[in-house]
């Protein structure tokens, strides 16, 4: 425990394999960027990660803001590409984006002009082009019921809370069964009431499906209350992954008496200097330019 | 749980108290009809006491001449003499086969060149070059080509309402929300179903504003082009112009406004409904 995953020993029962993975944004330095004084420095976001995560755990990713997390979760959805190194996904190197990975966005990334229940029906027709009409409809109901949407099928997005997007965009992320699913910041632009209330709903779903999940956090609670290991990164550029904790809380978790745990504040307050200490570089290496 | 009740201290929640007669569309109409009345009183007495061009006719004299017009649109002496319904629906027809045919090459080919960067970086140049030309400027090539009047007044259009659509298009296509095309892509969906089920759809916003604006560019040129071809709108003004009746021109001039904003309040409409809420 507490120990960054050894670059060399590579679990064998992994489902997706992070392996010494970087990153780096390439700069501008053609003629004309030189000539027009737009000329930029090549950036390496991240370097170095390796990580393995297991079938069925439920990992969460914090770290200062701007060291690259969204950066790695997108390559795992083969969104971005990976500079060096290699992510297996069952044994298989990631070449591109796939619906084997669901995606829910920070801001919801639903389309406007489908309603709900259309976002849904895209996202499965999509998957699943052969599938019935029948059953294509069952499932669209399923997952409406699952994220307690039923009586909005028929509104736009631009008529639901924000809250109520990003039950669609987990119920769109769910519906066409990923065997992974990635979220980047999923509560990051709503109220905290909201925010908790969606976080109870995220583990009583977890606890009926057990998928594993991908998650980026800012919260330490969030982290604490949902996840079975913590991957805390390092700040950028070149960000590591500076520890993995385990969260050995029993299942299903109650916000209410989770931090009554032993482990809670022992763990609480590890993420917190951790946090702080990054946080308080950037700010430094801020200031002195 | 007691409340005090005392009346000084319970709120009025109505908003500011307003009667009937000053709600802001009220007052904003009697805006328009006083102001129209004293246009009107400020022409009629101008004209009577010849402030303006001598023969200038007057506001009541006008009017007179639009109910005329307008209760009798549809009578048929002869190319000089036709009821003012047909001329509109001539100008209309011209309009919506220059526009229709503008259009179906302009959504396209902005769909084209919104995707495909080198689609726009290949075919900018004649976007550039050609979008500013006057419409007028190319009646003499379009009589010599098409020898054909009618032919050439399509033309025009087809050429002067083609631009604003084009790039429109291009514009809303090229700026669909990248979390879009992540959705998509992560999705695994096909390059023509993200094109007919994700783009077409995000940029649809922006292709209406196009039409709408070529639509009202179409109606400006028409107008002109039709002066110097054989019927339309334009050429009755023209007509008139020839037969020095001034009122008549009048009454065309208000005609054309009043279809052009019904047009424009079309395309108004639709650009409402494909909204959904987005840039607002
Ligand atoms: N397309 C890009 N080109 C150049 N640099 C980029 C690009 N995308 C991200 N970066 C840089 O890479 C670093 C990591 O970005 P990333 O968005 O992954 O951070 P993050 O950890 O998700 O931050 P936050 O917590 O604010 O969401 C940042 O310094 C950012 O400026
Ligand atoms: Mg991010």
């Amino acid at each position: 425990m507490n120990s960054a995953t050894p670059v060399d020993t590579y679990s064998p029962t992994a489902q997706l394999s992070i392996r010494n993975v970087a990153k780096v944004f390439w700069g501008k330095k053609d003629l004309f960027s030189k000539l027009s004084g737009k000329k930029s420095k090549d950036f390496v976001a991240i370097e170095n990660i390796s990580l393995d995560i297991e079938p069925n755990t439920f990992v969460t990713i914090i770290g200062p803001s701007g060291c690259g997390k969204s950066t790695l979760l997108n390559m795992i959805a083969g969104l971005s590409d990976i500079t060096a190194g290699e992510i297996l996904f069952n044994n298989h190197p990631i070449s591109g984006p796939g619906p084997d990975r669901g995606m829910v966005f920070q801001n919801y990334a639903l389309m406007p002009w489908m309603t709900v229940e259309d976002n849904i029906r895209f996202a499965v027709e999509t998957v699943y082009p052969k599938w019935s009409a029948k059953q294509v409809n069952r499932t669209i109901t399923e997952h409406i019921q699952l994220v307690g949407l039923t009586g909005a099928e028929k509104k736009h997005p631009h008529e639901l809370s924000g809250g109520m997007r990003q039950r669609v965009g987990i119920a769109r992320a769910l519906a066409f069964s990923p065997q992974i699913l990635l979220m980047d910041e999923p509560f990051g632009a709503l109220d905290a009431l909201t925010r908790g209330f969606l976080q109870d709903e995220i583990e009583r779903i977890w606890e009926q499906q057990r998928k594993t999940v991908i998650m980026i956090t800012h919260s330490i609670e969030e982290a604490l209350l949902l996840s079975d290991r913590i991957v805390m990164m390092t700040r950028g550029p070149a960000a590591r992954v500076d520890e993995v904790l385990d969260v050995p809380f029993p299942r299903p978790r109650n916000r209410e008496i989770i931090d009554q745990h032993p482990a809670y504040h022992d763990l609480k307050a590890e993420m917190e200097s951790h946090l702080f200490r990054e946080t308080r570089a950037v700010e430094e290496a801020r200031i002195s330019g | 749980m007691t409340v005090s009740d005392t009346n000084t201290s319970i709120p009025y929640y109505g908003g500011e108290k307003e009667s009937l007669f000053f709600t802001e569309g009220v007052r904003a109409f009697l805006l328009f009809v006083g102001s129209l009345i004293a246009f009107l009183l400020f022409w009629e007495i101008g004209a009577r006491a010849e402030w303006f061009a001598s023969g200038m006719p007057t506001a009541s004299e006008t009017l007179k001449e639009l109910w005329w017009w307008v209760t009798n649109p549809f009578f048929n002496n002869g190319p000089n003499d036709l009821g003012i319904g047909w001329n509109l629906l001539i100008s209309l027809r011209r309009v919506a086969i220059g526009y229709f045919l503008a259009s179906i090459v302009a959504v396209p080919l902005g769909i084209l060149m919104g995707i495909s960067s080198v689609a726009r970086k290949g075919f900018n140049p004649y976007v550039q070059l050609l979008k500013p030309i006057s419409p007028l400027a190319w009646l003499p090539l379009g009589l010599y080509v098409f020898r054909d009047s009618e032919v050439t007044g399509v033309f025009i259009i087809f050429i002067s309402s083609i631009w604003p659509t084009l790039i429109n298009t291009a514009f809303g296509v090229a700026n669909v929300d990248q979390e879009y095309l992540d959705v998509a892509q992560t999705l695994g969906a096909s390059r023509l179903r993200t094109i007919f089920k994700v783009i077409i759809p995000a940029a649809l916003p922006n292709i209406v504003s196009g039409l709408r604006i070529s639509m009202g560019i179409a109606w400006l040129v028409i107008v002109a082009a039709e002066m110097l071809l054989g019927t339309g709108l334009g050429y009755f003004i023209w007509n008139e112009w020839n037969n020095l009746y001034i009122p008549n021109i009048l009454v065309a001039i208000f005609i054309i406004g009043l279809v052009g904003l019904i047009l424009d309040s079309i395309f108004a409409a639709v650009e409402r409904f494909v909204v959904f809420g987005r840039n607002s």
